[in-house]
């Protein structure tokens, strides 16, 4: 009986979730914006005029994990293809509710023939997961903002006095605790040992103090340059993606702060039972062309080493990526990897106590 | 009626002879059986979409069943186990075999999600573990355990796996609350840096309770309006009332963003009128005052309409009544007009109260971080952190809270005087 009841609840759960599927389309669950068009224009329209089969975009990635776990649970995994942190990766790989793959034989080879386990990026495969992309959380500010010195490191984003102004970063702990120690003084390399201790975390958190009262929080990727281009706030974290595309589409005087900038990779996860359904479509999409032209579309670097060299400029404009991108070097100078194991362990204590801090 | 015949002996019969109460009593067996058909479909609904989910909802809050179902062995071992130092060997090669199946059979991960909501860093230690115990093939496996990671002589680690190794666990509805399991098994507050839900509720409560009462003086005069003016007018503001009410909820929810915020329409036009200065525009939204200012206008139709059904039935001729008989205006809105709208306040103010503290979308939007609600906190856990028996917990003290209120308010005003119209 119980059995039952949580199966009915979970398909009620499940249907809020899933998209409609047909016999011969594929249901690729993304972030949307400016990244899924990215994916959109590199990888699915391509493959629609190679084969035919037509691609659902469905915009979920943001509850990707929750509606993974709904769909498996209630037996009736209706998403074909999933973009996904690593970190949510590592959970739905180890709860068993994503497929295995094996790098090797599901994937593409590069031209040169580097088997996919050495092409792809040190460290960036894991059993259950294809990295597609290297993105990066970084500060941005409005240029317009600031009449005299501009900012250019996170110590000057902390910095009321010198920059004054609202700044609007996201609502979790993630990636502001790093800021905090980093605009602290923290090195790059002790970010992580610090945060473990309760010390390193007071510290943050003391940091974060300094500003509370001028940050306005965003939850969508979509915000932050909105809040940016209404002036509403003179810096604001984001993905280095969506603001190069204001930069780039929209014309807004933004500006990339590079200085501690916190990246990690993106990529697929395969649910449960799909692995036969879209292997094709999969070894299509993560192949060398694939990857170097979504970098046409977004600054976000390829995460295979043999796509690097196929960067080249961006689609409409003509502008040159390289330097938009997290990986090129003077970027990358300052720039701290963010730690997967380290927030798979502690995300849901420090969110408590981020959402504690938050409503005191 | 027209079967009713004449009577033959004691008992009244139809024509065809039957007795009178069998034929009755069949006929309405008939009907009985129409209006339990025609009713079937909308309780089969009801039962699929409302009270199964509430149900389902009701057994995930306590459903701890990750621990025991997946380290079956463990949960066997360690139950003779007296709670203090560090079990014997017998556990630790009932768990190392446990996660080993469990890494192969990828259900460990379950376990590590679960454990890793009581104590932060559980989930690696867990997920290593396994991955290693793989390989491990004989003991003695406490000294390998706590080779592998020097958290599995802890204590706590092993007294947590103790306490979570019943099919059914309070700690969901003790973290809804602030409270945890102490290590000893006793029930201890939470450090203060981390309480959150307790002043969550309270302000939920009295956001809710606020908004109500704004819709309540600002819908008064409305619906009074409306009930009072000529067809013409009336229906004119009536539209002006349900135009909104129509529009879709976003929509209504971002407009008050273009409005309120501090590069806005309301500040542009304070600034340009003087009444403030450009570097101190207010702060009209991401905080509470947002949250209250949009929800208000969202549910003020909920106000509106119960006042103006019950207001149209209230004939004119009583005012003028008691006007005749000396009344001023005031005493005769006061004694007269007003007694009889209460069943419409009622109404209005338990809808109103009730839908503002489920709702989570506008408080998500406008309310920034000292305008959410409860409801964003099982938003969070749904789709986020998911922790799910927490949402759960959450979700279902908000039920029972709910149910309080509407037994206050059936004490108070009477269910039975209710007016929706």
């Amino acid at each position: 009986m119980n059995k039952h009841i949580k199966v009915l609840g979970m398909a009620a759960f499940a249907g809020a979730f899933s998209a409609t599927a047909m016999a011969d389309s594929l249901t690729v669950v993304s972030w949307g914006g400016a990244y899924t068009a990215s994916q959109k224009s590199a990888y699915h329209d391509p493959w629609t005029k190679k084969t035919g089969d037509t691609i659902v975009n469905v915009d979920k990635a943001q509850a990707g994990l929750a509606g993974l776990r709904a769909q498996v649970e209630a037996g009736n995994v209706t998403w074909d293809l999933v973009d996904m942190l690593p970190s949510e990766a590592q959970i739905a790989c180890d709860e068993g509710l994503v497929d295995i793959i094996n790098h090797d034989q599901d994937l593409a080879a590069s031209p040169d023939g580097v088997a996919p386990s050495k092409d792809f990026i040190a460290g960036s495969l894991s059993e259950c997961f294809v990295p597609q992309i290297v993105y990066s959380n970084i500060i941005a500010f409005n240029t317009t903002m600031f009449s005299g010195k501009q900012p250019s490191t996170m110590k000057d984003v902390f910095d009321l006095k010198g920059f004054p102004g609202k700044r609007s970063l996201q609502k979790k702990p993630i990636n502001n605790l790093e800021w905090a120690l980093m605009a602290d003084g923290v090195p790059t390399d002790k970010v992580y040992d610090m945060l473990r201790t309760e010390e390193g975390v007071n510290r943050a958190f003391a940091k974060l103090d300094t500003i509370k009262d001028n940050v306005i929080w965003w939850e969508e990727g979509a915000q932050p340059p909105q809040l940016l281009a209404d002036k509403e706030v003179a810096f604001a974290s984001g993905y280095n993606g969506r603001i190069f595309n204001a930069q780039v589409n929209e014309k807004q005087p933004f500006q990339i702060i590079w200085d501690a900038q916190v990246f990690e990779i993106d990529g697929w996860v395969v649910p449960k039972g799909k692995m036969s359904k879209v292997k094709a479509y999969l070894s299509f999409a993560t192949d060398t062309q694939r990857l170097a032209d979504q970098a046409k579309y977004i600054s976000y670097g390829p995460a295979r080493v043999s796509s690097a060299a196929l960067v080249s400029t961006h689609a409409t404009t003509g502008i040159d990526m390289k330097p938009h991108m997290p990986t090129y070097g003077p970027n990358f100078k300052t720039a701290l990897h963010k730690n997967d194991e380290f927030w798979a362990d502690h995300l849901d204590e420090l969110t408590e106590r981020f959402n504690a801090w938050l409503a005191r | 009626m027209t079967g009713l015949a004449a009577t033959s002996g004691n008992d009244l019969t139809t024509a065809d002879g039957v007795p009178l109460k069998v034929s009755l009593s069949r006929a309405q067996r008939r009907n009985k059986i129409k209006a339990v058909l025609l009713v079937a479909p909308l309780f089969l609904f009801l039962l699929v979409a409302f009270i199964l989910p509430i149900f389902d909802m009701l057994l995930r809050s306590i459903d701890s069943a990750e621990v025991v179902t997946h380290m079956p062995n463990t949960v066997r071992a360690i139950s003779t186990w007296n709670g203090e130092g560090v079990p014997e060997e017998a556990v630790f090669a009932a768990a190392a075999q446990d996660l080993a199946a469990g890494s192969r059979a990828r259900t460990i991960g379950k376990v590590a999600s679960r454990l890793n909501y009581e104590i932060g860093g559980m989930r690696s230690l867990i997920m290593k573990t396994a991955r290693k115990a793989k390989k491990l093939e004989s003991g003695p496996y406490k000294a390998a355990l706590i080779g592998m990671d020097k958290r599995w002589a802890k204590t706590d680690v092993w007294q947590l796996i103790k306490r979570e190794s019943g099919s059914y666990t309070l700690s969901y509805y003790l973290a809804a609350v602030d409270h945890k399991y102490a290590a000893d098994g006793s029930i201890e507050a939470k450090p203060e840096n981390l309480q959150i839900y307790v002043n969550l509720f309270f302000r939920t409560m009295w956001m809710s309770g606020l908004i109500t009462l704004l819709a309540l003086l600002l819908g008064y005069p409305v619906a009074f309006l409306l009930a009072t003016l000529p067809m013409r007018q009336s229906n004119l503001l009536m539209i002006l009332v349900l135009l909104p009410f129509w529009t879709s909820l976003l929509v209504r929810t971002t407009t008050w963003i273009a409005i309120l915020q501090s590069q806005g329409v309301l500040n542009d036009l304070a600034v340009w009128a003087g009444l403030i200065t450009d570097e101190n525009r207010l702060q009209l939204i991401y905080n509470k005052t947002g949250t209250v200012i949009a929800m208000t206008h969202i549910l003020l139709p909920f106000m509106v309409l119960p006042l103006y059904s019950v207001m149209k039935t209230i004939p004119p001729t009583y005012m003028r009544a008691a006007r005749s008989l000396g009344a001023t205006g005031f005493t005769a809105f006061r004694r007269v007009y007003f007694p009889q709208t209460l069943s419409g306040i009622g109404a209005g103010s338990i809808l109103v109260f009730i839908l503002s503290i489920g709702y989570y979308i506008t408080p998500a939007l406008v309310g920034g971080q000292s305008g959410r609600f409860i409801t964003n906190f099982v938003a969070y856990h749904m789709q986020q952190s998911l922790n799910w028996g927490l949402a759960a917990a959450i979700g279902s003290l908000l039920l029972a809270t709910v149910i309080v209120f509407y037994l206050l308010y059936n004490r108070l005003v009477g269910v039975d005087n209710m007016k929706l119209g």
